[in-house]
């Protein structure tokens, strides 16, 4: 009974591949819409995404185990509203008009974007990568991570049906919800799909990159933070150890190690203990290290887990603690403390200087954390010259806490959950993926020279142009009288040519 | 020299030659001389592709048999699964695939109680009459003029005397015929209250998809009711979710004594055919089953086919494609005939059912001879040659849409051309 009797086909599989051909007629009938009616859609699903926030933040927590539900609220508010407050003023519909470089620029958007969800930090991404293609009129299928494949479904028919009630074209919006690997390897290399968009671990970005299809990838964080002598200590380690325990160390933004000069270290930690983190001991450290890093690598069950309950599966009681600081010794790959923990762990290193600082910050991304961030907490621009200048980060968050600050939230580089990490960090994308990413421009260019002027396309709008002559209806069924006027059409013509060719 | 293994042929010549001499003489010389030397060779999806190597995109689809595209993935994976176990099976036995199928297709269309299986659609057709015949104790069938119901032994006597006086097969005392759209005239036939079923095909797509005028379907099916005849929905061109729902007769919302499915429902890659009765209409099942017997009918191999076919045609995403694709042609059809309205004179619509009106008497032969050398084969309706049908596949990609729009586009000088030069 329980054994199939028949081979039968991938039914998942074939299904998917439907959605990605419902996706491209939605991307073509999207292209078609003016920006009116793309913003009454933005608006619309960004307002039903902002309604349901508390209620995602609640719902991932519990399907992922990961993360805290407060944290999760603020990132989908973030990743809803915030990014019509962000972006909404700007236009991607309407061709640019560049007069002095005789240059008209037409919007084309990518059209289907198969994206990639993670389980970090489900939702806000779901919110995120939907409104960013909504704001571009592109299409997108939403594949998430098996471990919150639920309530990425939700939220993503949740938003179908507020931009279908908008006016979108049917299957704007869509999610895979029955995610496995072979069946995500296969969609990601449909040629049908114009863009993947893969933020997760460094697998699913490597798979996104050999696709064949264009693809914005990104890898891993392991960001170092560096609170030199000109700090505002009490501000630094209120930012550091708020940003470490924002949604329990989830975002890929979050401290992986913090720096303290010699001369402030102590009183740094000092601050940091009133905080809410709890200092290890030489023996807390060891049970953590043990703990967190298994042979296989990172112990994935420990991911966006509380302080106090890593602490309680460690051996040890730090009830209470937001965060976990273990001091070590050495900053170097093989300390495995200094590595990426998407936990609220945080490695924590004396040095001397400027130059120390440097060289242990590029000690341990040397091996994971490339193109990605970073944080510093100086007065002194000299230092963060050179701290930037010299690791291969591709933002430095200045004096506020990581998490935030270099994913944009609380800086300005632009709200975003993919955080470019460039060509050292094996992406195509450098900076916060913004809508600016998904559309390219198609280029009306008139000649240099001055004689040829530019032609005026105010109001030529590519949505709205002018038909073509109609054509009269007019019957080929036998008519003598028009058949005499042709006869006598063709008799005047040929009479013409004749005087043409005889002149 | 196209070597197929099992057998060869020199040049397509060659095969013209054979299929002269061995298959059909006339056939074979009415295509050349309407200058469509086709011979499908490989396809696939959407596309033919002819011995000589040429693509063509399929707006025929063999009236719906590709609905789903040649040779579709999921359904010659599914066919090659059942091959492994099934063979065709017995009529005789009851079966797992025919008890399967019979049951998902009840459980999808509405007042059906039983399912009957032939292998093409004429037998179908046969099952539907004598159903008729058995329920109401009479023998009279009427149908409309140009319709079509195929080439079986009764079907044939339903349709244009053409495919019936050859073979001396027409019976003009039994099989009555009306014109369509006519109300008043089916009125006249029906009320000799002799007649066992009115067959009507939803729309009637050898006569080129004249739509039925609003309320005229319903108003027949009134009309079988009150002279106790029943109502036989003819859905082989127009079921399969072409008319926008599974059956086109559910797009009128009339509900039918029985109704006969083909074409698509063998995915195209194993022949199949159902008769679907009511109660009343099926009940010679409980009093003698074996009084109608066919062997292929049913085949087991077959039934999985159609089952898997049944599940696709229930997508959300397959019922999108339908949607999107009728919209498209609407939209594009109504431009081509803002630009090519000296030829182009009309469009009738239901879902991705669709003809085209030519205003020369056999513009519609010119345009797909125009269309074939642009890339795009789609067939006149025989029975009014001003028509083309245009019978896109449920699920078309955009992609190929637009293409068979601008190639439609292209076309249109050249069909201008042979159209005057056919002269009137």
């Amino acid at each position: 009974m329980d054994q199939v009797l028949l081979t039968v086909p991938d039914a998942v599989y074939e299904k998917a591949k439907l959605k990605v051909e419902r996706s491209r007629w939605a991307a073509v009938k999207f292209q078609k819409l003016d920006r009116a009616t793309v913003t009454r859609i933005v608006n619309a699903v960004a307002h039903a995404a902002h309604a349901k926030a508390q209620f995602y933040a609640d719902w991932a927590v519990r399907e992922t185990g990961m993360g805290v539900v407060d944290h999760k609220r603020q990132k989908n508010e973030a990743c809803s509203r915030g990014l019509v407050e962000m972006y909404g003023a700007e236009d991607f519909v309407a061709p640019r008009i560049d007069a002095a470089r005789k240059i008209v620029e037409l919007p084309r958007p990518a059209g289907v974007i198969f994206a990639l969800i993670p389980v970090t930090n489900p939702v806000a991404t779901v919110y995120f990568k939907t409104l960013m293609a909504l704001m571009t009129r592109n299409a997108i299928i939403l594949s998430p991570h098996p471990g919150a494949k639920a309530v990425c479904a939700d939220a993503a028919a949740m938003m179908a049906e507020a931009a279908k009630a908008a006016g979108a074209p049917d299957g704007v919006i869509q999610v895979i919800e029955e995610p496995t690997i072979p069946l995500i390897e296969k969609l990601i290399s449909d040629e049908r799909v114009d863009l993947v968009i893969a933020t997760g671990g460094p697998a699913v970005v490597k798979a996104a990159y050999t696709s064949g299809n264009p693809a914005f990838g990104v890898g891993p964080g392991n960001a170092p933070v560096l609170v030199d002598d000109t700090a505002d200590l009490r501000l630094a380690a209120k930012r550091i150890v708020a940003s470490k325990s924002f949604d329990n160390s989830i975002l890929c933004t979050n401290e992986s190690t913090l720096l303290a000069y010699q001369t402030v270290a102590d009183a740094l930690l000092a601050a940091m203990k009133s905080e809410g983190a709890h200092i290890c001991t030489p023996d807390e450290v060891a049970k953590l290290r043990k703990l967190l890093f298994t042979s296989q690598g990172f112990n994935t069950a420990m991911i966006g887990k509380d302080a106090a309950v890593i602490a309680r599966e460690a051996g040890f009681n730090a009830a209470g603690a937001k965060i976990l600081v273990t001091p070590v010794d050495l900053v170097q790959p093989e300390e495995k403390l200094v590595r990426e923990k998407l936990c609220p762990v945080l490695a924590f290193a004396r040095v001397a200087n400027i130059d120390q600082a440097i060289a242990c910050a590029r000690s341990m991304m040397r091996t994971a954390g490339r193109g990605h961030s970073a944080a510093i907490h100086s007065r002194k621009e000299t230092n963060i010259m050179a701290f930037a200048a010299a690791l291969p980060a591709l933002r430095v968050a200045v004096n506020t806490g990581c998490s935030l600050g270099s994913s944009g939230f609380e800086t300005h580089l632009g709200p975003s959950m993919t955080i470019g990490t460039g060509f050292s960090g094996g992406s195509s994308l450098s900076e916060n993926l913004t809508p600016h990413h998904l559309v390219q421009y198609a280029r009306i260019a008139y000649n240099k020279e001055a004689a040829e002027t530019f032609g005026d396309f105010n109001g030529v709008d590519p949505l709205n142009l002018p038909r073509a002559q109609n054509v009269a209806l007019t019957s080929v069924a036998h008519n003598a009288d028009l058949d005499e006027l042709r006869r006598e059409l063709r008799k005047i013509i040929l009479e013409e040519l004749s005087a043409v060719r005889a002149a | 020299m196209f070597d197929y293994g099992h057998f060869r042929f020199e040049s397509k010549e060659d095969l013209f030659d054979k299929s002269i001499r061995f298959w059909n003489p006339d056939k074979t010389k009415f295509w050349q001389k309407a200058g469509i030397d086709l011979v499908i060779d490989r396809r696939e999806g959407y596309c033919l592709f002819d011995m000589d190597g040429r693509r063509l995109i399929d707006l025929h689809l063999n009236g719906g048999t590709y609905n789903l595209g040649h040779r579709h993935p999921e359904l010659i994976e599914t066919l090659k699964g059942a091959l492994d176990y099934f063979d065709m099976g017995n009529h005789w036995f009851p079966s797992v695939a025919r008890a399967a199928l019979s049951e998902a297709l009840i459980r999808v269309t509405p007042g059906m109680k039983y399912v009957v299986f032939g292998a093409g659609g004429a037998e179908a057709v046969d099952i539907a009459i004598k159903s008729a015949r058995y329920a109401t104790k009479r023998r009279k069938i009427v149908s409309i003029i140009k319709g079509y119901h195929g080439h079986g032994g009764l079907s044939v006597a339903t349709g244009d005397d053409r495919f019936s006086k050859i073979f001396l097969a027409d019976m003009p005392e039994t099989f009555i015929q009306v014109p369509f759209n006519d109300i008043g005239a089916m009125e006249q036939a029906l009320k000799s209250g002799d007649i066992a079923a009115l067959i009507m095909e939803t729309i009637p797509a050898t006569y080129g998809f004249p739509m039925p005028k609003d309320g005229y379907l319903q108003a027949c099916k009134a009309l079988c009711e009150k002279y106790g005849a029943m109502y036989i929905a003819d859905e082989v061109q127009t079921g399969m979710m072409r008319c926008g729902q599974l059956w086109g007769w559910q797009t009128y919302n009339i509900q039918p004594d029985i109704m006969v499915t083909a074409k698509g429902l063998s995915g195209g890659i194993y022949p199949i055919s159902a008769c679907l009765v009511n109660e009343r209409a099926g009940d010679w099942l409980n009093e003698d089953g074996a009084a109608h017997i066919s062997t292929a009918g049913g085949a087991e191999l077959g039934c999985v086919v159609a089952h898997k076919v049944i599940e696709m045609l229930h997508r959300p995403e397959t019922i999108a494609s339908v949607h999107a694709v009728a919209e498209f042609f609407r939209e594009a059809m109504a431009e081509m005939i803002q630009r090519h309205g000296d030829i182009f004179s009309g469009v009738r619509q239901r879902g991705v059912v669709l003809g085209l009106e030519f205003n020369h008497p056999e513009g519609a032969v010119y345009v797909s001879r125009a269309l074939y050398e642009h890339g795009v084969w789609a067939i006149f309706s025989s029975l009014d040659k001003r028509v083309l049908q245009w019978k896109p596949g449920a699920l078309l990609s955009h992609a190929m849409c637009q293409e068979i729009m601008d190639r439609f586009d292209a076309a249109m000088p050249r069909a201008r051309e042979l159209i005057a030069a056919a002269g009137k």
